[in-house]
């Protein structure tokens, strides 16, 4: 019989993590911000069909990057747990905390499990509140830690580069408009600095609204309103600057 | 549900046992609720009295509830057992929606309210059934539609108008005599007031408007917008045109002899 090599569980674990985060980095990334009226989660997807971000429950929602098989099943995973949740209990009683524990433990489990691959996704979820100070968002990369984030958050790819900039000019209390134009500019920007156009048909874009008279505070955005979004946060940040304003418009003139 | 049913199998209404009992249970039960279309969408409404035998149960309880945005559902039969069920098919309607990022079509939802009325035939040989009225805008064919059930489950759809529980036969013969094709928003929310008053006229276990406790019927309208509720000032004036109406003529509006 052969005797396994030795490998430190150190190591095994750095090589899991490893793996994991290059294959969450291969994806596009993307960003959650909070703007006066709720949460606005913008990514660039290509696909009409596979969406990134979804609801989950009355104030919740869901983005995330990496490997679509492995975070739609998470999603559907949290899907059944807020209905039963809600089922069982009362509506209110489903919390984005409760929420991203489940996650965390899931994500955890698969994580340090022999067994299993560890999964390349990186999640965030979140939750909006009557007012901006009550909103939150939890962020849980692959390894089953949970951040607890405030006023913006990006995952996936270029993740460090895109919230450091984000942090930098995201505000309290931006209008939807702005905040969506910050995002596109975020996510505009590439790991070396240049910037790229990112048309409206490429941009998926999800709002958790506070405003919305429904009991389900979560809405898609796309085609005309979508482009109507950029077009008044162009004009709105004029003059902020004129590359990243002239991809505005044109992304708008295209639907 | 099929979900529920795996997992924990107790929490669906007919996986239960029931307990061996002689004679009819007394629980409370909802009465009359109608339905009528009009070019562009649907009205369904429904009284808001709730009876225990010979006694009023409740006086304002609300049987009238949406099932999602396109859709609701109006409840007739007893009414612990009928919220319940409603509950569960709003859950499932909205966790469909919620994972396939796609609604039902309206015959969907239809047929799933069919299959969940008879999982609970057996408390209804017992007497206590459930007998709602589904009314939804189909947004595929753009028009509103009414489905009417029985108690095993057996689904039909009516064409423009419908109504279900005790004061039913009554409403049933106002709405053939006031019923045209024609019709506005705002007369079809007049005409299942009518229907609900004549009900009420004549079946001891449907609540009229009440005037003095400001409790008027449920009024909901489904549309091209989706689901919307009448306002408390709204159904009241509604109530309170019709009623005085009822004052002169107690009989309400006639129709031509021939």
């Amino acid at each position: 019989m052969s005797t396994p090599f030795y490998v430190s569980p150190q190591q095994a674990m750095a090589d899991r993590a490893e793996y994991a985060r290059k294959g969450i980095a291969r994806g596009r990334s993307l960003v959650v911000l909070q703007y006066a009226d709720g949460i606005v989660f913008v990514g660039e997807n290509p696909s009409r069909a596979l969406h990134k971000f979804s609801e989950i429950y009355d104030r919740i929602g869901f983005a995330a990057a990496g490997k679509y098989n492995e975070y739609e099943n998470l999603r559907i995973g949290g899907v059944r747990y807020a209905d039963l949740r809600g089922y069982t209990y009362d509506r209110d009683d489903v919390t984005a905390r409760g929420l991203a524990n489940v996650y965390a433990q899931t994500l955890g489990t698969i994580f340090s499990s022999q067994a299993e691959k560890p999964y390349e996704v990186e999640l965030v979820v979140a939750e909006v509140g009557d007012g901006p100070e009550s909103d939150q968002i939890y962020r849980l990369p692959h390894d089953g830690s949970i951040v607890d984030e405030h006023g913006s958050v990006a995952v996936g790819g270029n993740a460090e580069q895109i919230s450091g900039y984000l942090d930098q000019r995201h505000r309290d209390g931006m209008t939807l408009a702005e905040a969506l134009k910050l995002a596109v500019q975020a996510l505009s920007r590439d790991t070396n600095g240049s910037e790229r156009e990112i048309p409206a048909e490429r941009l998926e874009v999800a709002v958790l609204d506070r405003t919305r008279p429904q009991q389900r505070k979560f809405k898609r955005i796309v085609g005309a309103q979508l482009s109507r979004l950029l077009d008044s946060g162009a004009s709105a940040g004029a003059g902020d600057s004129a590359g990243s304003e002239a991809d505005d418009t044109d992304a708008g003139a295209d639907e | 549900m099929d979900f529920l049913g795996e997992h924990q199998p107790e929490m669906l209404p007919g996986n239960r046992q029931l307990p061996p009992v002689q004679g009819v249970i007394e629980a409370p039960h909802g009465t009359t609720i109608v339905a009528v279309t009009f070019p562009g969408g649907v009205v369904l409404a429904g009284d808001r009295r709730a009876t225990m035998g010979n006694m009023i149960a409740q006086r304002d309880i609300e049987k009238v509830f949406p099932a999602d945005e396109y859709s609701a559902v109006g409840i007739a039969g007893t009414a612990g057992l009928a919220v319940e069920m409603v509950k569960l098919f709003q859950l499932e309607l909205e966790h469909f929606e919620k994972v396939e990022g796609a609604q039902l079509s309206l015959e969907g939802k239809a047929n799933r309210l069919s299959t969940m009325i008879r999982s609970n035939l057996g408390m209804a040989m017992q007497g206590l059934a459930v007998v709602p009225l589904f009314a939804g805008y189909d947004v595929d064919r753009g028009t509103g539609r009414i489905f009417s059930y029985d108690v095993t489950g057996g689904r039909s759809e009516e064409r423009n108008y419908a109504t279900t529980g005790s004061g039913s036969v009554f409403a049933r013969g106002a709405m053939k005599k006031l019923f045209r094709d024609d019709l506005t928003e705002e007369q079809a929310t007049t005409l299942v007031v009518q229907a609900l008053y004549d009900a009420a006229d004549d079946d001891s276990a449907t609540g009229g408007p009440d005037v003095a406790r400001r409790i008027y019927p449920i009024i909901t309208v489904i549309t091209e917008d989706g689901f919307r509720r009448l306002g408390e000032d709204e159904s009241a004036e509604l109530a309170r045109s019709v009623l005085e109406r009822r004052l002169e003529q107690p009989d309400g509006p006639r129709a031509a002899l021939l």
